[in-house]
C-alpha cells in the first residue's frame, strides 16, 4: 500500500519505539568507557577561591579530574566559541569550558570528574575541597540593568548585553492622531523545555585518530563545528551523531559546555567518556526561557482599529549566552502578529541576570509577543464596549491582502512578507466551534450558581521553514530498497515518516521500501538541524526535489531500456511503466544499471547511481496561523483554575501526515497549558533555584489537561513546491494568551485585569481578594 | 544522582531488624519512595539500609469489632483495595486515591507515611481523625503511643533511635457514619496544599452526635480541632455554625511554603473545611435514610 | 560490598553483582543489557522508568537492584510475544499515535499494562487519574488517554 501526501500513514520509527529498542544516548554503552560528571557552582555569584581536587583523585575508580586550566592548556581555549552569526556585545558574553575563576549561575560547571563509574564519580565530587567567596548577585531583569546594580559578571563592565530597536512606520503621528491611547505592564515567564530525555554526550577517540561523539542535540552540525574550532582535529576525522533523541523542545538547540569538554578530555585522557545528565543538572543547566517585562501603549482609533504600538521589552539572558539572542527579537518582531499594525517603535533591552543562559524553549519568543498583543487586544475590547472576537476581526490581516509584506524588515534587511493564510475565517470557524456566542449566556447562568466560568480567545502566526537551506540524499539501492539521507534532526516529531511519504508520493512506491537517516554529520555532512519549526519545510522539500529528480532519472533510463518516450512513462509501484500497458522496469534494476559495470557505459546524458543530492534553497519564512479559544472554571476560594474545554485551529498549509501534525498540536498545546498555569522557574533572594525537581517545577499531566478539539485550514503557501509550513510550536504560541483571556472573563464579576503569566494560585488569591476587598462584594459561595 | 554507598540488609524478622538497627547511621527502608529520592539527592547519610520488605509480620490488615489494626509495612494500595477497610473507614477509600499515584502507593505503607510525617501527609491525618494508636517496638521494650503523641513536628515522629513502628490500630466509627476528605493539590497527587477531614454520626434528630475533624497542610502537622469538635456537638449543622468553626482557623498559626503564604493557606483550609464537614452531614443523612429504608 | 544477586526479569533468571546502592534500572539497564526501560528524573515523579513488579506498576528508580531479588520483573522487553511483534497495548499505541520521541513510552505501557490487567471499565476522568504519574512532553496526553479507552472498550466486548 503507497501512503501519499496527506495520509495519516503509521509512523516508522514507532515499532522500535514501542518495544524499547532504540538506542538513546544512555543506552549507547562503549567498551572501556569511562563515566563523567561535573562538579557545579552552589552559588549563584562567587570568586571561587580555593579548588583542591587532590583527596577527590585519589579515590579508587577516579581517573582523572579536569578543569579550566587542563582546558587551556590543551586547547588554548577557555570559552564556548559563539556557535551562529555573531552579534554586538559589550562584552564576552560565552560561558567558559570550565569554570576557574568566577562563577555566575548556580550549576555552572567548574570540574570535570572522570571515574569507573557515574556513582564513583559523584563520590568524588564530594571529595572535592572548594572554597567560595560571595559576591552580590542581580537576579531580576528589570533592575539589573540599572546603573546601580551589582555586575552579573565582573569580567563584563555592563549588565546589559544589548539593545536593539525594532521600529518601523511613523510611531509619532499614530499617538498624536489616537482616538485612544491605552497601556499596559505585562510580565511573561516561561521555563523549561524538559524533554523526557535529558541531555548526554559520548565521545570515542579512536585509535587511527579519529573522534566520534554522540549527543542527544537538535543541532548535529552545529556540534560538529563547535568541536572543530575548540579543537585541533581534521575535519573529516570527526563524526557527529545524534543517536534516537527523546525530544528536545529548545534545550537541545544549543551546543553546550558539556557537549566540547567532553570530546576534548576523550582526546586529553585517549580514553571514551560517557556523561549523561541528570534532571536536577537539565533544572540548573539546561536554557530556559525566563523573565520578559514589558511596557506598551497602543494607539487606537474610535473603531478601535490600531495605529501604533510603541514600548519597552527587558528580556533576562541569564549569565551568558549560548547563542547569538534570538528570543527578545522575536518578542519585539513578532508583536503585530496576524494584525496590521501600521507603525511599531519597541525598545530591546537584552539583560544578564545571574540564571542560568536563556535561549529557545517551544515558540521561542512567540508566545511572548502573542500574549501581549492579546492582552492588549481585551484591553481595547473593555475599553470600548466591543466584543473581543469582534475588535481582533476589525485587525486581522484579511486575505485579501496577501501576500501581506509587513513594514518590518528582517535582520537580515529582506522584507517580511506573510504569504498565505485567512485569518478572519480562521477566527469565525474557531468561534463557530467553541461556541462562541452562547457563551455569555452560559456564563450568566453559571453566575447564578456561583460559578465563574471564562471564556479566552487568541490569534498568532508563526514564521516558519527558516533556511538558508537544507540538505538531503535520495537515492535507490540495487535492493530495490530507497535510502534518504538528511540534514533535519529527529527528535520524537515524526520527521521520518514525513520524509519518507514525500519520497513515497513522488516515486510511487510503498513506504516500508524507504530508510531515513538522519542526525548524523558522516552520512550528511551539511546541514542546519531541527529548530524553529522549519525541518518539514526545509528538509521536506529538498526530499521533495531530490525524490522528483530521482524520477526524472528514472524514467530518463527507463525510456531508453523500454524504447519509449518519457512522455509515456510513469511511476508505478516501484517500477516505471509505460502508461496503460504491463511494460515496466523496476527502479531496483534501473540502479542496478547505474551502479555501472566496467567496461559498460551508461547511456548518452545519464551518470552514476539513481540518486539525486538536493541542498534546497530558501530565503522567505511560511506563516502559519492559528486561533484558540479556551473555556476554564475558576474556585474563586480555592483560586483554582479548571481547564474545560480548548478549541483550537491551525492553519499549517498543505498536512502530509495529518496525524502527526495532530501530535504536534495537541502536544504543543499543552506545553503552553504548563506555561500558563504551572511552569515557573522560582529562585530565592540569593538565586538559588527552588524548583529543581519535578515535584517543584510543575509539568502537566493527564488529569490537568482538558478535552482538546483540533480544527483544520490547509492555505498552502506559494513559496514551497509542498505548499507545507512548520507544524512544531505553533500549538504552543497562542495558548497562555487564550486561557489568560479565558481567566479573567470568568473572574470578570470582580473586575480582575490579568497581565502576567504564569499565573499561580498564590497571585490569584492576591488578586481575587484585592478585587473583593476594595470592592466590598458579596459573592455567594 | 546517584546514591552514596551503604551496606543493605534483609532481615525475615523484627528482632533482626531491630538488632541491626543498632548500628550507627542504619536506617530503615519500608516503601522508599521518599527515603530513596533524599538518597539519591545525597540529602541523607546512611550507613547501613535495613530493608522490613520481607517481614511477613508487618504487612497484615486485620479487622476487629471496632478495630482495624494495620502493620506498619501495609502498602497504601492494599488499603485502598481492601474491601472491608473501606466498609468500615470509608473515608480512607476517599483519601488514598489522592495520595501520590499508583506507582508509589503500590510500594508506600502506612509506617513510612507515618514515620515520614510529610506535613500535608494523608495517612497521619487520617489516623489523628480516628484516635490512632501506634506500636513502637526496640530491642528494650514494646510500647503504645497516641498518634498525637506521636506527631511531635513535621518530619519528626516520636520514636528513639532504634524502634521500629509495627502496627497501626484505630478506633472505627459506626457503620453508617458521614465521613468527607478533601484536599488542594496543583496537580493530582502533588502535597496538597491544604486539606480536610470530617467524622460524623447524628442523633434521630439529626443533631451532631459525634464529630470529629482534621485539617492538614496549614501547620507543619495535621490538627485536630477539638475546641470546635465540643462546639458543634449537639447542634444541627446551618451557615453560622459552620462559618464559625471555619473562623477558628484564623487563630491558628500556619507554615507558608513556595506555593502558598499562610493567609492563602488559611483560606484553602476553611474553604475545605466547610465543604467537608457538610458533605459529612450530608453522607450523614443518607446513610441514614438508606439505613431506615432497610429495616 | 558488591552483592552477587539473581534477578527474575520476563520470566528469564539473570545473575549480576551490584553496589547495594545501584537502582533497579541502572541495574535492568546497565547490567542486564534491557534498556527499554528509560530513566526520567531519579527522584520518583516522572514515571519514564516504570515496570512492572509482583505485577504492580512501581518506580525502578526507587527500587535498589538488591531490593528486586525474589520478585518477579517485567519491563518493556517482556510485553510482545517476540521481538518483532507489538502486542494488543503496543499496537493500539501506534494505531492512536500514542508516542512521538517514544522516552516515556515504555513506562507508560507498563502502567496500561497494570490498569487494564484490573479489568476494570473506566471513565475517561478516572484513565486521565491513573495516568497521573506518567509525565509526557510530547503528545498532550490525549492520544494515549484514546489508547486506553479503546483497548478497554476491546476488553469489554471480549468478555460481553
Amino acid at each position: 500500500m503507497t501512503y501519499h501526501i496527506g495520509s495519516s500513514a503509521p509512523r516508522s520509527e514507532d515499532p522500535a519505539l514501542l518495544r524499547g529498542q532504540c538506542q538513546f544516548l544512555d543506552d549507547l554503552n562503549l567498551p572501556n568507557q569511562l563515566h563523567v560528571a561535573f562538579l557545579r557552582s552552589d552559588y549563584a555569584h562567587a570568586h571561587i577561591t580555593k579548588l583542591d581536587v587532590s583527596r577527590a583523585k585519589a579515590l579508587r575508580g577516579v581517573h582523572a579530574i579536569i578543569t579550566m586550566d587542563d582546558i587551556h592548556h590543551f586547547t588554548g581555549h577557555k570559552r564556548m566559541p559563539l556557535s551562529a552569526s555573531p552579534t554586538k556585545a559589550t562584552a564576552p558574553i560565552t560561558p567558559y569550558l570550565l569554570s576557574g575563576y568566577e562563577v555566575a549561575f548556580v550549576g555552572e560547571a567548574i570540574a570535570m570528574v572522570v571515574a569507573e563509574s557515574r556513582h564513583c564519580a559523584e563520590d568524588a565530587i564530594d571529595l572535592i575541597d572548594i572554597h567560595y567567596e560571595m559576591l552580590d548577585v542581580s537576579l531580576n531583569a528589570d533592575q539589573s540593568i540599572r546603573d546601580d546594580a551589582p555586575r552579573v559578571r565582573r569580567e563584563a563592565s555592563s549588565n546589559v548585553l544589548n539593545r536593539l530597536k525594532v521600529n518601523y512606520g511613523d510611531i509619532d503621528k499614530a499617538f498624536s492622531e489616537a482616538a485612544h491611547i491605552l497601556s499596559e505592564h505585562i510580565y511573561q515567564h516561561r521555563g523549561c523545555g524538559h524533554p523526557m530525555e535529558t541531555r548526554g554526550v559520548i565521545a570515542e577517540p579512536t585509535r587511527d585518530g579519529k573522534l566520534n561523539v554522540w549527543s542527544s542535540t537538535q543541532m548535529p552540525h552545529d556540534v560538529h563545528q563547535s568541536i572543530l574550532e575548540v579543537l585541533r582535529l581534521d575535519d573529516d576525522a570527526l563524526r557527529v551523531i545524534t543517536p534516537e533523541v527523546g525530544g528536545g523542545f529548545g534545550p537541545k538547540y544549543c551546543v553546550y559546555p558539556e557537549e566540547l569538554v567532553i570530546p576534548i578530555a576523550a582526546c586529553m585522557l585517549k580514553k571514551t567518556l560517557k556523561w549523561v545528565e541528570d534532571r536536577r543538572e537539565h533544572c540548573l543547566t539546561a536554557v530556559q526561557e525566563r523573565d520578559q517585562f514589558w511596557t506598551l501603549d497602543i494607539a487606537i482609533d474610535a473603531e478601535g482599529h490600531i495605529r501604533g504600538i510603541r514600548g519597552h521589552l527587558v528580556h533576562d539572558q541569564g549569565a551568558y549566552a549560548l547563542k547569538a539572542v534570538n528570543l527578545p527579537y522575536n518578542s519585539a518582531t513578532a508583536i503585530p502578529g496576524p494584525y496590521i499594525v501600521p507603525a511599531l517603535n519597541i525598545d530591546v533591552v537584552i539583560a544578564f541576570t545571574n540564571k542560568v543562559p536563556a535561549s529557545s524553549v517551544r515558540g521561542a519568543g512567540y508566545p511572548q509577543a502573542a500574549f501581549a498583543m492579546e492582552r492588549l487586544m481585551d484591553k481595547i475590547a473593555h475599553h470600548l464596549g466591543v466584543d473581543r472576537a469582534e475588535i481582533r476581526q476589525r485587525n486581522l490581516i484579511p486575505k485579501e491582502k496577501m501576500p501581506y509584506t509587513k513594514p518590518l524588515k528582517a535582520r537580515s534587511g529582506a522584507p517580511i512578507t506573510y504569504d498565505s493564510g485567512d485569518y478572519i475565517d480562521a477566527q469565525r470557524r474557531v468561534l463557530k466551534a467553541a461556541n462562541w456566542d452562547t457563551f455569555k449566556q452560559r456564563q450568566h447562568d453559571a453566575l447564578k450558581q456561583g460559578r465563574y466560568i471564562g471564556i479566552g480567545l487568541a490569534n498568532a502566526v508563526k514564521g516558519t521553514g527558516r533556511g538558508p537551506y537544507e540538505s538531503g540524499t535520495v537515492r535507490v539501492n540495487p535492493s530495490g530498497m530507497i535510502s534518504i539521507y538528511t540534514g533535519a534532526a529527529s527528535m520524537g516529531q515524526g520527521i521520518k515518516t514525513t520524509l519518507a511519504q514525500i519520497c513515497a508520493e513522488r516515486l510511487n512506491v510503498s513506504l516500508d521500501k524507504i530508510k531515513v537517516w538522519s542526525g548524523d554529520t558522516l552520512t550528511a555532512p551539511l546541514g542546519l538541524g531541527g529548530f524553529a519549526s522549519r525541518q518539514l519545510v526545509t528538509a521536506g522539500n529538498t526530499v521533495n526535489m531530490a525524490a522528483e529528480q530521482v524520477a526524472q532519472k528514472a524514467k530518463k533510463l527507463a525510456s531508453v531500456m523500454l524504447e519509449a518516450s518519457v512522455e509515456d512513462l510513469e511511476l508505478r509501484d516501484g517500477t516505471v511503466a509505460v502508461r496503460g500497458s504491463d511494460l515496466s522496469v523496476s527502479l531496483a534494476e534501473l540502479a542496478r544499471i547505474l551502479r555501472g559495470a566496467p567496461g559498460y557505459s551508461f547511456p548518452e546524458g545519464l551518470d552514476p547511481s539513481l540518486q539525486s543530492d538536493v541542498k534546497w534553497q530558501t530565503e522567505a519564512l511560511a506563516y502559519s496561523n492559528t486561533c484558540h479559544v479556551a473555556e476554564v472554571e475558576v474556585d474563586i476560594e480555592l483560586c483554582k483554575v479548571s481547564l474545560i474545554k480548548y478549541t483550537a485551529l491551525q492553519d499549517m498549509g498543505v498536512r502530509v501526515n495529518p496525524m502527526i501534525v495532530e501530535g504536534q498540536i495537541v502536544g504543543g498545546i499543552v506545553h503552553g497549558i504548563g506555561n500558563a498555569l504551572f511552569e515557573k522557574m522560582i529562585y530565592n533572594d540569593d538565586g538559588q533555584p527552588l524548583t529543581t525537581t519535578f515535584a517543584d517545577y510543575l509539568l502537566p499531566t493527564a488529569p490537568e489537561v482538558p478535552e482538546i478539539s483540533t480544527l483544520y485550514m490547509e492555505t498552502p503557501s506559494p513559496l514551497n513546491p509542498l505548499g507545507v509550513k512548520g507544524v512544531g510550536e505553533v500549538g504552543t504560541i497562542p495558548v497562555t494568551a487564550a486561557v489568560i483571556s479565558a481567566i479573567e472573563d470568568a473572574l470578570s464579576p470582580l473586575n480582575i485585569s490579568i497581565t502576567e503569566t504564569p499565573i499561580l494560585p498564590e497571585r490569584l488569591f492576591t488578586l481575587i481578594n484585592d478585587a473583593r476587598m476594595s470592592s466590598h462584594h458579596h459573592i455567594r459561595t | 544522582m546517584k546514591s552514596a554507598s551503604f551496606d543493605y540488609h534483609r532481615p525475615q524478622n523484627i528482632n533482626d531488624a531491630l538488632t541491626l538497627l543498632q548500628m550507627p547511621d542504619y536506617r530503615i527502608i519500608a516503601g522508599g519512595q521518599s527515603l530513596v529520592p533524599m538518597m539519591n539527592f545525597r540529602l541523607v547519610a546512611v550507613r547501613g539500609l535495613v530493608d522490613l520488605n520481607d517481614i511477613s509480620e508487618l504487612s497484615a490488615i486485620q479487622i476487629d469489632k471496632n478495630i482495624i489494626t494495620f502493620g506498619a509495612m501495609v502498602r497504601q494500595r492494599q488499603i485502598e483495595r481492601h474491601e472491608d477497610v473501606i466498609k468500615n473507614a470509608p473515608i480512607f477509600g476517599e483519601a488514598i486515591r489522592e495520595i501520590g499515584h499508583r506507582q508509589t502507593r503500590n510500594r508506600g505503607t502506612i509506617g513510612g507515611s507515618l514515620c515520614q510525617l510529610d506535613p500535608s501527609a494523608e495517612l497521619p491525618l487520617l489516623c489523628l481523625l480516628h484516635d490512632g494508636i501506634i506500636t513502637v517496638q526496640s530491642l528494650k521494650r514494646t510500647h503504645n503511643i497516641k498518634v498525637a503523641d506521636f506527631i511531635r513536628g513535621a518530619m519528626d515522629p516520636q520514636l528513639d533511635e532504634g524502634d521500629i513502628v509495627t502496627h497501626i490500630r484505630i478506633k472505627t466509627w459506626p457503620r453508617y457514619h458521614g465521613y468527607a476528605f478533601m484536599e488542594y493539590a496543583r496537580r493530582a497527587g502533588d502535597f496538597a496544599i491544604g486539606s480536610a477531614g470530617c467524622l460524623i454520626t447524628l442523633t434521630p434528630h439529626q443533631t451532631i452526635d459525634e464529630i470529629a475533624v482534621c485539617i492538614g497542610g496549614l501547620s507543619d502537622v495535621p490538627q485536630r480541632l477539638h475546641h470546635s469538635e465540643t462546639l458543634i456537638k449537639g447542634q444541627k449543622i446551618n451557615e453560622t455554625i459552620i462559618d464559625n468553626i471555619a473562623r477558628s482557623i484564623d487563630d491558628l498559626g500556619g507554615h507558608p511554603t513556595v506555593q502558598a503564604s499562610v493567609a492563602f493557606k488559611k483560606q484553602i483550609t476553611k474553604t475545605l473545611l466547610k465543604r467537608v464537614i457538610i458533605r459529612a452531614y450530608d453522607r450523614a443523612l443518607d446513610q441514614e435514610m438508606h439505613h431506615e429504608k432497610n429495616n | 560490598m558488591k552483592k552477587t544477586i539473581k534477578l527474575t526479569v520476563n520470566g528469564q533468571i539473570y545473575e549480576c553483582t551490584v553496589e547495594p546502592r545501584v537502582s533497579l534500572a541502572d541495574c535492568i539497564r546497565h547490567h542486564l543489557g534491557l534498556t527499554g526501560t528509560h530513566v526520567g528524573c531519579e527522584h520518583g515523579v516522572c514515571g519514564v522508568c516504570t515496570i512492572l513488579f509482583d505485577g504492580a506498576s512501581v518506580r525502578s528508580c526507587l527500587l535498589y537492584a538488591v531490593q528486586a531479588e525474589g520478585h518477579d520483573i517485567q519491563t518493556i522487553e517482556g510485553v510482545a510475544h517476540d521481538p518483532d511483534t507489538l502486542d494488543e497495548i503496543q499496537q493500539c499505541f501506534r494505531d492512536n499515535h500514542a508516542l512521538q520521541c517514544g522516552f516515556c513510552t515504555p513506562g507508560m505501557i507498563m502502567t496500561v499494562k497494570e490498569i487494564l490487567s484490573e479489568g476494570q471499565k473506566l471513565s475517561e476522568h478516572d484513565i486521565r487519574d491513573a495516568l497521573s504519574g506518567n509525565i509526557c512532553r510530547c503528545t498532550g496526553y490525549q492520544p494515549i488517554v484514546q489508547a486506553v479507552m479503546d483497548l478497554m472498550a476491546r476488553n469489554e466486548r471480549k468478555a460481553g
